[in-house]
């Protein structure tokens, strides 16, 4: 078993890894056990057979016996079987129980599954709430094969979940639109998040590092690009990443009352369309799974409209409601960059202020 | 054949129109093994995107429809049907009746289907694409956000739910009333047995399904909010109810199996089952367990310890029976005289990767391991052990045993031991690897995946298309041998085969047993 263990994220990994939390080596333990349990079980039967296939063949000559049915021989092979199992139901049930001991957490995080991304929202009782969508980094050059592709193809995001070590995180688990499922090997968790209701599970990480893992439940077309992305830092670390978090969010809302540049609402445009939107409206707004942006209707007109669009989403189609998701700047930047960009040239610059404006009726 | 036997009619009136239980039979069978190649068609898709990472061929929304389509196609229109077809030949020559008790309602039951399939199939050039939402459809993913193409996929559903409850009502009605004079329920051949079990189960859940897809209806189209959070409603309500039908379903699709397997083995060992009754009482148990373990799909939603707990006993409780048929087959070929024609290799082949894909099954029962384990490729490689390796060997093997009783003639021997061997090794290489990645993290329904995974992956795909290959040589093989195979006339075929069908002449006439047989055997020598 220890002989595994260093290939835990090696190339061509063959088996299941410990990973670095308590529950995991646990897990991994009783995936061990079932697993030689079935090897030894194994070899007896197919042992069996096949020496009855090397020695009783009709082509040697060996004549058939006609005995059949023995109540000792099925007697044993009932109950032996059930033996081994209550055997196996031991260690289960009480790792299972371990699982969902969900009490007396240090730190709750909200996680919240969308098509196709995750919002991490960090519940703490003092301070400016820590909140953000965590995205596939991966660049579409990658994906479709005119990019190199780089190390961690298709399980790096642009902002990982942040969580301290040796420290009992509770994991509340619910999603927007679909089912997804929130899933981390390495650190043993794995819960469906469920519109509409909220799972709990939890984990203490002993080992500072990075973790990786994916959406496990078929989530629609992109559902094998949403991963999620885990460092697991010292506490103190924690505080200061924290700390710096809640900085940014109070300078965010500061900026919301400002007027920027158009060069600096197109860049940062660029940035929040290639991550939310380029998916479903192409990279030339072409279009695909939703409409060009491209000398659309709506971009082209009225700005309220174009605001609903974004904001509210569209009912019935694909197009989410971005209200939520994108804070006053960053809706007034991918507004200015849709109605300038693709060929759109409509010289409108959207300012935070007049989102907030909109927003409010 | 006697004067006072009519034949078949002529032209295409004949399968329009026949009763003939072997008409029925012979077209369910071409009907499942065209759908086996149509759900292998997209399997190669598949396989031939996933060859390497990055995105291919396809795009990840037709990528899904692929997955979705492949396996509607092989649970509904390849497995289930074939072993329709199977009954159909069978169940009648094995009990001694002239035919299936309500003959019009088996052909209305056969010709129900092509028409579903052809709409499910549709679906491809529909606006917004085929369904994608995976064979399971969960909700909502299957109805407020689901192509409009759902509502073909529903009524899709329930014609083929329509069409199984049809036939299993015969098939019940056949056993319990048509069985020859001698013939109690403790003499019957296994596959009999099993299949009149599966009717029972067919029966019970395919209602159960018709609702669940009824109810998205009603959520598509007529606002209810059945599996919506929003209008008071729960998504995990349709995983319960899909799974109730579900769980039975893959019983339904492997007792059958089970049936052949224990009529095959008998005969190539030369000697009787070895525990007739224990297999009988087996089967019956794994049935009755199918009903209280559906859950077990379900570990990851957030169910109540003591629900988690209830699903796993009752789950690991099915390697019992499942056990016990396993050491029934060997001990049946122990102190044989094996021979090993295709039909018995077939039947070692299930035996051994069955039994593999029933360790894994195992493993999975366990709940704390299977929250790793749960919708990654190492479900993916179990549950393709059981269907695969366990259904379609096994229906091979029923192909190869039976055929040369319907068609008079004999296969390709060499043919047929190629077909085996390349089939069991491209089986393997296709889904032994994904074993592998799936313990190593590789989620399954995803068009694209991190490089790790590349090179198992990359075997896999091999796999898939030598095993692919593989069935065009099976095609090739029953075409011949039916067009041009050596003839045979003597009754038994195989020395060692046992059972009514074996007493009537080769080929099978039109019409068997307008007069009741006298039973020969007592039990437990099937």
């Amino acid at each position: 078993m220890a002989l595994l263990a260093p290939m835990a994220t090696a190339q061509n990994q063959v088996n299941m890894s410990p990973g670095v939390t308590e529950i995991g080596a646990d897990i991994f333990g009783l995936h061990m056990l079932i697993m030689w349990v079935c090897v030894v079980i194994g070899i007896a039967v197919f042992g069996v057979m096949f020496y009855s296939i090397y020695a009783h063949r009709k082509s040697k000559g060996h004549q058939a016996s006609q005995f059949h049915e023995s109540t000792k021989v099925e007697v044993a092979w009932t109950v032996v079987p059930f033996l081994i199992l209550i055997a196996m139901a031991v260690p289960a049930t009480s790792t299972l129980l371990e699982v969902y001991d969900n009490d007396e957490a240090e730190l709750d995080i909200l996680i919240t599954g969308y098509q196709w991304k995750w919002k991490y929202e960090y519940l703490t009782d003092s301070g400016e709430p820590v909140s953000f969508f965590s995205n596939l980094a991966t660049p579409q050059e990658e994906i479709y094969n005119t990019q190199t592709k780089g190390e961690n193809y298709l399980l790096e995001v642009d902002e990982p979940l942040v969580i301290p070590v040796n420290t009992k995180v509770r994991f509340l688990i619910t999603a927007n639109d679909v089912i997804h499922s929130w899933w981390v090997p390495e650190i043993a968790v794995k819960r469906d998040a469920i519109p509409g209701f909220i799972n709990e599970a939890w984990t203490r990480v002993h080992t500072e590092g990075l973790y990786r893992g994916q959406c496990t439940e078929l989530c629609g077309a992109y559902h094998g690009f949403m991963p999620v992305e885990v460092h697991a830092v010292s506490r103190d670390e924690f505080d200061v990443w924290l700390a710096a978090k809640r900085g940014a969010a109070v300078v965010r809302s500061a900026l919301a009352t400002q007027t920027l540049s158009v060069d600096d609402l197109m860049a940062q445009g660029k940035g929040i369309y290639d991550r939310a939107c380029l998916a479903c409206h192409g990279a030339q707004g072409e279009g695909g799974v939703g409409n060009a942006i491209a000398g659309s209707q709506v971009v082209l007109g009225d700005l309220s409209g174009h605001f609903a669009a974004v904001a509210k989403g569209v009912s019935g189609t694909a197009m989410q409601a971005f209200g939520a998701q994108l804070d006053d700047v960053e809706l007034a930047a991918v507004l200015t960059y849709q109605r300038n960009a693709f060929g759109n040239n409509t010289g409108d610059v959207v300012q935070p202020g007049d989102v907030t404006g909109m927003k409010n009726g | 054949m006697g004067d006072h036997y009519h034949g078949p009619a002529t032209g295409v009136t004949r399968w329009l129109f026949t009763t003939n239980h072997k008409d029925i039979g012979t077209m369910y069978l071409w009907f499942s093994f065209a759908m086996f190649l149509l759900g292998g068609f997209f399997a190669m898709v598949i396989r031939a995107e996933l060859f390497q990472p990055g995105m291919q061929l396809v795009e990840p929304a037709f990528f899904n429809q692929m997955t979705t389509l492949h396996g509607l196609i092989m649970v509904f229109g390849a497995i289930m049907p074939s072993f329709v077809g199977l009954a159909n030949w069978l169940i009648p020559m094995m009990i001694g009746a002239p035919d299936m008790a309500l003959p019009r309602m088996n052909n209305w039951s056969f010709w129900i289907l092509p028409p579903a399939f052809l709409m499910l199939a549709s679906t491809l050039f529909m606006e917004g694409g085929a369904p994608a939402f995976g064979w399971t459809f969960y909700a909502p993913l299957s109805t407020t956000y689901a192509p409009p193409s759902v509502t073909f996929f529903i009524f899709a559903i329930h014609i083929l739910g329509v069409s199984s409850i049809m036939g299993s009502i015969n098939i019940i009605a056949t056993v319990m009333n048509m069985r020859a004079p001698g013939m109690t329920y403790m003499k019957m051949p296994l596959f009999v047995w099993t299949w009149l079990i599966t009717a029972f189960l067919l029966v019970a859940v395919m209602p159960v399904l018709a609702g669940a897809v009824t109810m998205m209806l009603m959520d598509v189209h007529f606002g209810t909010s059945f599996f919506s959070a929003a209008g008071g409603g729960d998504p995990v309500l349709f995983q319960h109810i899909f799974w109730f039908f579900g769980h039975p379903e893959v019983y339904i699709i492997i007792l059958p199996a089970f049936g052949v397997v224990s009529q095959i083995i008998p005969a190539f060992s030369r000697k009787p089952l070895f525990g007739y009754a224990s297999m009988v009482y087996a089967t019956a148990s794994i049935a009755f367990l199918s009903f209280i373990v559906w859950a077990h799909h379900m570990y990851t939603v957030g169910m109540p310890v003591a629900g988690e707990l209830f699903f796993m006993y009752a789950t690991m409780l099915i390697a019992v029976p499942t056990g016990v048929k396993v050491f029934n087959w060997i001990t049946t070929m122990w102190r044989g005289a094996l021979s090993f024609e295709t039909p018995m290799l077939f039947c070692i082949g299930f035996l051994v990767l069955f039994t593999l894909g029933g360790f894994t099954g195992l493993m999975l029962s366990i709940a704390p391991a299977d929250f790793q384990y749960h919708d990654t490729y190492f479900v993916v490689a179990h549950f393709h052990y059981v269907m695969v390796a366990g259904a379609v060997f096994s229906m091979t093997a029923a192909v190869y045993y039976w055929l040369p009783k319907w068609c008079g003639r004999m296969y390709n021997e060499s043919m047929g031991k190629a077909h085996f061997w390349i089939s069991f090794i491209g089986f393997n290489i296709t889904f032994f690897p994904q074993h592998f990645v799936g313990l190593a993290g590789m989620p399954r329904r995803i068009p694209d995946y991190a490089l790790q995974f590349a090179d198992f992956n990359m075997m896999s795909s091999i796999g898939a298309f030598i095993y692919g290959a593989s069935q065009l040589l099976f095609l090739y093989n029953v075409v011949a041998t039916i067009v041009a195979g050596e003839r045979v006339s003597d009754e038994k075929v195989w020395d060692g085969a046992e059972g009514l069908e074996w007493t009537v002449p080769t080929p099978a006439p039109y019409h068997t047993f307008e007069e009741p047989p006298l039973v020969p055997k007592p039990a437990g020598t099937i």
